[in-house]
């Protein structure tokens, strides 16, 4: 076990160094003024302009500016928002909000995917399986913004079910349509998934024995078919909440929540384009490390996984 | 993985390069496979009825005068956020413009993104797909690891990172739209280079290309005649799917006020817009809202339903 978590580790490097090398080229090593969209309407102020140059050594070699861009980040210094405040400290307060609001998404990917999966594949092919195979699509296919939009105005705004929009601090009550929201196109791949994979093990010679010996359906349901059908499920609902994190963004956008993506929302809104890129270098970072955990934590679950 | 090495010892043996026999009873084969799915998909409500909503949509791109009769940028301010009517039937926005024209007008945009971004990751994914997957090798190792980096940043980030960046171009709709394909490609097309090189190293294995191969078979003739059309099926069934996505891509960035720019009709920025009136008057959201989402709707259907078609172990 030891040993494959260093390998793991180990491996994260160069994927760390690609992907930073990824972004800082796409958001520092374009032809042209670097400042040239990075403040909205008006230029960037020369302090600003001095600041950054100094900051990430804009004047110097490329690899020298990706050298200093790699060590800001190592030292924990994103750059600065516009209100003066460090990237790393209005990320740090926003955090724990869109931290929870990923909770209840998983939730609903774990209770409503996975059950809605499960009915669905001992339905196959009547009215009730047509139905979720359908409506899977549309969650699919709709945007994440529209699902948000129409389900704020119907449930919220026409039926008063919910609140409209989130208060501050972020009760987990007002989370719970965001959530929904949030979770709708994984919600749909989970549904599909389970479905899928229920359907393959429900032909598997194990079960088949185990009907043969006469254990009742539940029982073989329950022991058998499920618990074995569910691996890949949690394997893509682990490998999900990196995703989660960032469609974050148009989700918060749409229901004003306070969080990381509606600290990027709002800093769209006002074009403060430097912002913006340092805050989505870090949530990358996040991500990822969240998926390195995702990970690590799978291979504690799973004895199938090999630690060698 | 290391089987093919076995068989890459038989390429030294010289012959003739071309072997037209092979490719003739692959034709019959292939033939028939299509055939098996044409007749799953003749059937298929779903099948006729995205063709059906994407025909319209590809016409309403093209010659969107054909639907709407009134001028999209023909606005006024005095009858702004008007409802619906039977002069407009789907009312007007907030600077006073018909929402229905101007959601005829929206069409071009999304699907001109769509197809662009498409184009473009297909082109770099399928190759590096097909080099890495044929090859194999430390080649294969070297352009995975890549894919790898690209697919761990998400699409949605990635694009805004190079959106925010990237000053957009004054005065000219194209580039605008142009700018943003290019970000949403840049990082979607390590997708399709995963699902072209499985597909690949799964046909480079068969029995038909080692005999190819035996014969003597040039490499890139293989390539052509063989792995191309044979791996063909998946990535043409992901590309459709993923052209729905870039369409929902398009709209969401433009949507978050960094894709395309104003003086270009989309129904992104007609959502945008409308979002702050939601409460009052969602006639100006809901419209363009349902365009865009039957027009991926009708892309991820379609690809779904061939993929269906074409593999039934995936049901």
């Amino acid at each position: 076990m030891g040993r494959y978590v260093v390998r793991r580790l180990l491996m994260m490097i160069p994927v760390l160094l690609g992907t930073t090398f990824l972004i800082y080229t796409m958001a520092w090593a374009i032809p042209g003024d670097p400042f040239a969209s990075r403040c909205g309407q008006r230029p960037c102020s020369d302090a600003f302009v001095a600041a950054e140059t100094e900051r990430l050594h804009l004047d110097k070699p490329l690899p020298v500016q990706y050298a200093y861009f790699l060590g800001n980040m190592a030292k924990g210094d994103f750059g600065t928002t516009s209100n003066g405040q460090t990237v790393l400290e209005a990320t740090e307060k926003a955090f724990p909000i869109t931290v929870k609001l990923t909770v209840v998404a998983i939730t609903f990917e774990l209770v409503l995917g996975i059950g809605i999966g499960i009915l669905a594949a001992l339905r196959r092919g009547g009215y009730l399986d047509g139905f979720f195979l359908f409506t899977s699509l549309v969650a699919i296919s709709f945007p994440s913004f529209v699902i948000g939009f129409v389900l704020q105005y119907l449930l919220g705004v026409k039926l008063g079910l919910f609140s409209v929009t989130v208060g501050s601090g972020a009760p987990w009550g007002d989370l719970i349509l965001p959530g929904f929201v949030l979770a709708s196109l994984s919600l749909a791949y989970v549904l599909r998934l389970t479905r899928a994979s229920l359907l393959e093990t429900l032909q598997a010679d194990h079960v088949r024995t185990a009907i043969a010996k006469g254990l009742p359906r539940g029982m073989v349901l329950r022991k058998h078919v499920v618990r074995n059908s569910l691996i890949p499920v949690l394997t893509y609902i682990g490998a999900d909440v990196g995703a989660l994190l960032g469609g974050a963004i148009v989700t918060e956008g749409v229901f004003n929540i306070q969080g990381i993506g509606g600290l990027l929302y709002h800093a769209m809104r006002i074009r403060e384009n430097a912002t913006v890129v340092s805050v989505t270098t870090l949530v990358v970072l996040i991500i990822l490390l969240v998926n390195l955990l995702v990970d690590l934590l799978y291979a504690r679950l799973d004895p199938r996984i090999r630690y060698e | 993985m290391s089987e093919p090495d076995s068989v890459a010892a038989l390429e030294t043996i010289e012959g003739a390069p071309g072997t037209p026999t092979s490719s003739v009873t692959e034709a019959g084969k292939s033939r028939t496979l299509a055939g098996d799915a044409w007749e799953t998909l003749r059937g298929s409500w779903v099948f006729w009825g995205s063709l059906v909503l994407i025909a319209i949509f590809l016409v309403m791109a093209a010659w969107p005068g054909l639907f709407a009769h009134a001028d999209p940028r023909d606005c006024q301010a005095m009858r702004a956020r008007q409802e619906p009517s039977g002069s407009a039937w789907f009312g007007y926005d907030v600077q006073g413009c018909d929402v229905y024209a101007r959601t005829m007008y929206g069409a071009r945009a999304s699907i001109i993104v769509g197809s662009l971004s498409t184009l473009m990751a297909m082109i770099v994914g399928a190759g590096i797909g097909v080099y890495a997957g044929f090859y194999g090798g430390w080649v294969d190792i070297l352009l995975s690891r890549v894919t790898d980096i690209f697919i761990g940043i998400p699409i949605l980030l990635g694009s805004i990172i190079i959106l925010s960046s990237i000053p957009t171009p004054p005065g000219s709709d194209f580039l605008n739209i142009a700018k943003v394909a290019l970000a949403i490609s840049v990082l979607s097309w390590p997708s399709t280079a995963r699902v072209a090189r499985s597909a690949v190293i799964q046909v480079k294995q068969s029995d038909f290309v080692a005999a190819s191969r035996a014969l003597g078979a040039s490499q890139s003739w293989m390539i052509r005649k063989h792995i191309i059309p044979n791996a063909a099926a998946p990535v043409i069934v992901i590309t459709t799917i993923s052209l729905g996505g870039y369409i929902g891509a398009e709209a969401t960035l433009s949507f978050l006020g960094i894709g395309l720019q104003p003086p270009v009709i989309s129904w992104g920025i007609a959502i945008n817009d409308a979002a702050p009136y939601i409460r009052s008057t969602p006639h100006m959201l809901l419209f363009p809202a349902l365009f865009l989402s039957l027009t991926v709707l009708a892309f991820i259907a379609l690809g779904d339903v061939v993929r269906e078609a074409l593999d039934p172990k995936t049901m």
